[in-house]
């Protein structure tokens, strides 16, 4: 049935046909609606879920793993400083293979304090064993949130779900919200292996004594990577059931392209109309929108730039003190590659700071004259950057 | 050395242990530099000591037997023993 | 709760549970007051429980991957986190409908009174249905005996050490009932490793009443307080005879002592058994005389 709702709604509703039973809510700009969508469902009996008002989003996941632990379905949502606050128990929450589901509507992080858009929150926390799923409109936040539930309980791995705060998370589209009952036949019950209960009483957080701890990270990592293959597989069932199948990324163009541009989440619907834009002029511009990050799908994304001479990386977010961090991905996937393009990095739209048509150009410019001279001038610029004020021009 | 469970071969995700209680694989018996020794006569069964031990190493009964595999030689027992039915030796006397 | 008190309140200890739900073979130091505290603690609740436990002296020792000394199902997440981990999993009982299983936390002084006072305070402020027990051996033992927010006065730890300009813990002991109480818990206690079967009875008391209970046990720790591993029983009775450690509880709102030394022995009788203690002079000593003086009679002891 079709809904004209924000991305924030869009994520409360997907947590609600999910049938989540323990919510923990910590309020945050700009997530704030998820927590209060769902309080609302609680409230009226929409949701028959335990609610909990945590004191901080540390506690927030917290708790959420006390939950699965013990064996019922949970869900929380955060951004910016309460996801870095909430991170020293991500990084737990990975490692102990807890199937839990996080939305996260992406924003910048302090400081300056900014409650405005960008990537650099979640791109923080990139190390953290979880798997990042990055939306691009407000029907992907919610087919995405159900698929997570699925993926995570598959998987044993937390899932977080990701969409651009106000852009998304506040601006309502319409979106074709998916049947209970398909929900229902998609989501099978909850189930965690090793769930806390006198019956097989289970000790759960050992001290990963040095004869053992690598071999866990190991198996860790291993299965964040082998996660790729369910997250396709659960993307395709997806499409199955409610016509709308899922993958690793979206090509727009990219087929016989010579310039190829990266983006994750709301810019690819700008970029889009770049490509079709250049494409009318002859120009074999491509587009990439990357959906999952965590695990990089290095292969896929290699073979996805096929032929182009160019690739320009356009991401919200600095690896401070070196490039932008999709950048480095991306290089990192090129590495050693016979013929690899030329890499480009934008770092644009920090703070809420408006991506333009003109900035992407801009991009397209530089990426085409690098595929024409062989060369990279500058491998890092910023977009939309008020040059004067910072000493540049 | 220690011996360990059976679980050592599975790395179940998330190092999660299944077998309770298997740390009794690791006898902390080889700790002690002192042993307690329950003098049987003067033990009236008061149970005070096994009340008492951190390290569950006393059994029930009249007297107490003191489970040398695990006992790492504290001395709580000897002390609040009310009739000094326990003393504490030199491991690896006599 | 099958109750195991005597008709005069007292508990029987032939009643006290012979099932070990905490298991020989844990790497506890000899003589640790807090392993002590949770074979008695588990004794109390018996086997329908899910255990929390902060990182902590108690999560080190006892679960050294592959091995675990716990027969009852238990979790560790973070150092700050085990009530805000306990209330998740109150909630999933709930869900699940298991109200024969409680949810219980048993954390050290550090993770509870300092680095875990958050989430302790958002799950009593929340009213979750869960028992939090603190054994407190008064410092950060497990890294090697540094200050906590619950160490005494005047006690030496590696980071209160004695010089020539400063002497040892400055700061009283941060009084965790009263802030537990203030928050409206149904029941808090105290209790300690020298008197297992008030520990036991209460324990079960505050297992069996819905809501958040709290209850702090004190425990000493042969290595931090410079105690030998024999006289862990001895100096946790010390501490109660002389009124540095008081036994008592506070059911809604009503405070009520669980035991009155017959004659309050003087504090030095404590302090001079712990090498911890050690450096105290006339004066200092005088002063903890003082602080425990005003303790007693606030809450009835003479």
């Amino acid at each position: 049935m079709k809904q004209f709702i924000t991305g924030n709604e869009a994520a409360a509703l997907g947590a609600k046909l999910a049938r989540v039973k323990v919510v923990s809510a910590y309020p945050i700009t700009p997530q704030t609606v998820i927590v209060e969508k769902l309080a609302e469902y609680v409230a009226n009996g929409e949701l028959d879920a335990e609610y909990v008002m945590v004191e901080s989003e540390h506690s927030a996941l917290s708790a959420c793993i006390g939950a699965a632990a013990t064996g019922v379905r949970t869900y929380t949502a955060t951004s910016s400083q309460g996801l870095i606050l909430m991170s020293e128990i991500m990084f737990i929450a990975s490692g102990l293979r807890m199937p839990l589901v996080m939305a996260n509507a992406n924003r910048s992080l302090s400081a300056p304090l900014s409650i405005w858009n960008d990537q650099q929150d979640s791109m923080a926390v990139r190390d953290s064993g979880w798997i990042q799923i990055y939306c691009q409109d407000n029907q992907e936040i919610i087919d995405s949130s159900i698929q997570a539930f699925r993926i995570a309980e598959e998987t044993l791995l937390p899932v977080m779900v990701c969409f651009d705060g106000y852009i998304l998370s506040h601006t309502a589209e319409n979106v074709d919200v998916p049947e209970q009952g398909g929900v229902d036949k998609f989501l099978p019950p909850y189930k965690y292996p090793y769930a806390l209960d006198p019956e097989h009483p289970v000790t759960i957080g050992a001290v990963g004594v040095p004869e053992y701890y690598e071999e866990f990270r190991y198996l860790l990592q291993e299965a964040v990577l082998k996660s790729k293959e369910k997250i396709v597989e659960v993307g395709k069932l997806f499409g199955k059931q409610f016509g709308r199948e899922y993958g690793l990324m979206e090509c727009y163009h990219t087929g016989d392209a010579d310039v190829v541009l990266v983006v994750m989440g709301s810019l690819s619907g700008g970029v889009k109309d770049i490509v079709d834009e250049y494409r009318k002029q002859g120009l074999k511009v491509g587009l990439v929108n990357l959906r999952v990050f965590r695990p990089f799908p290095a292969k896929e994304l290699a073979e996805a730039f096929g032929g182009a001479k160019a690739v320009a990386v356009i991401e919200k977010d600095v690896s401070m003190g070196s490039t932008g961090g999709l950048f480095l991905d991306v290089s990192v996937a090129l590495a050693n590659a016979k013929k690899a393009p030329l890499l480009l990095n934008f770092i644009c739209g920090l703070g809420s700071r408006d991506v333009t048509a003109a900035q992407i150009r801009e991009v397209v410019k530089s990426a085409v004259e690098a595929a024409k001279t062989g060369e990279v001038k500058e491998v890092v610029r910023w977009l939309g950057l008020r040059e004067t004020m910072v000493g540049l021009k | 050395m220690s011996k360990v469970c059976k679980e050592r071969e599975k790395l179940l995700p998330g190092a999660v242990i299944v077998e309770p209680g298997c740390s009794e694989r690791t006898e902390t018996g080889s700790w002690r530099s002192q042993r307690p020794v329950v003098d049987e006569k003067k033990c009236t069964g008061c149970m005070i000591c096994w009340m008492y031990c951190p390290d569950i190493a006393i059994k029930k009964g009249k007297p107490v037997k003191i489970d040398y595999k695990y006992c790492k030689g504290c001395g709580i027992c000897a002390e609040v023993c009310p009739v000094k039915a326990i003393i504490m030796e030199q491991e690896g006397k006599k | 709760m099958v109750g195991i008190e005597r008709d005069d309140g007292g508990v029987e200890m032939s009643a006290v549970p012979d099932e070990e739900l905490f298991a020989s073979g844990h790497r506890a130091c000899p003589g640790c007051g807090e392993a002590l505290a949770i074979r008695h603690i588990l004794k109390a609740l018996g086997k329908n429980v899910i255990i929390t436990s902060p990182t902590g002296c108690m999560e080190v020792i006892s679960t050294p991957y592959p091995e675990t000394a716990w027969r009852v199902p238990w979790i560790h997440v973070a150092f700050e986190n085990a009530a805000a981990v306990a209330s998740g999993v109150s909630r999933a009982l709930k869900i699940l409908g298991k109200k024969h299983v409680k949810s219980v936390a048993i954390g050290g002084d550090g993770g509870t009174v300092d680095i875990g006072l958050q989430a302790l305070s958002g799950a009593f402020e929340r009213n979750e249905n869960l028992l939090y027990v603190c054994t407190d051996n008064e410092a950060y033992e497990n890294t090697g005996i540094q200050r906590s927010g619950s160490t005494p006065f005047g006690a030496w730890t590696t980071t209160t050490p004695i010089g020539k300009v400063k002497r040892g813990q400055d700061r009283p002991k941060k009084n965790m009932i009263a802030i537990m109480a203030a928050h409206g818990s149904p029941y808090v206690a105290t209790a300690s490793v020298a008197y297992p079967l008030d520990l036991i009875k209460k324990v079960r008391k505050a297992a069996s009443i819905e809501g958040p209970t709290y209850i702090h046990v004190h425990c000493p720790c042969g290595p931090g307080w410079r105690i030998d591993s024999s006289k862990t029983v001895e100096v946790a009775k010390l501490a109660v005879l002389t009124g540095m450690w008081n036994l008592y509880e506070i059911e809604r709102g009503e405070s009520k002592l669980t035991f009155k030394p017959p004659k309050r022995k003087p504090v030095a009788e404590y302090l001079k058994v712990q090498g911890r203690f050690r450096h105290l002079n006339d004066e200092e000593t005088a002063k903890i005389q003082q602080m425990v003086d005003k303790e007693c009679k606030r809450i009835g002891i003479e």
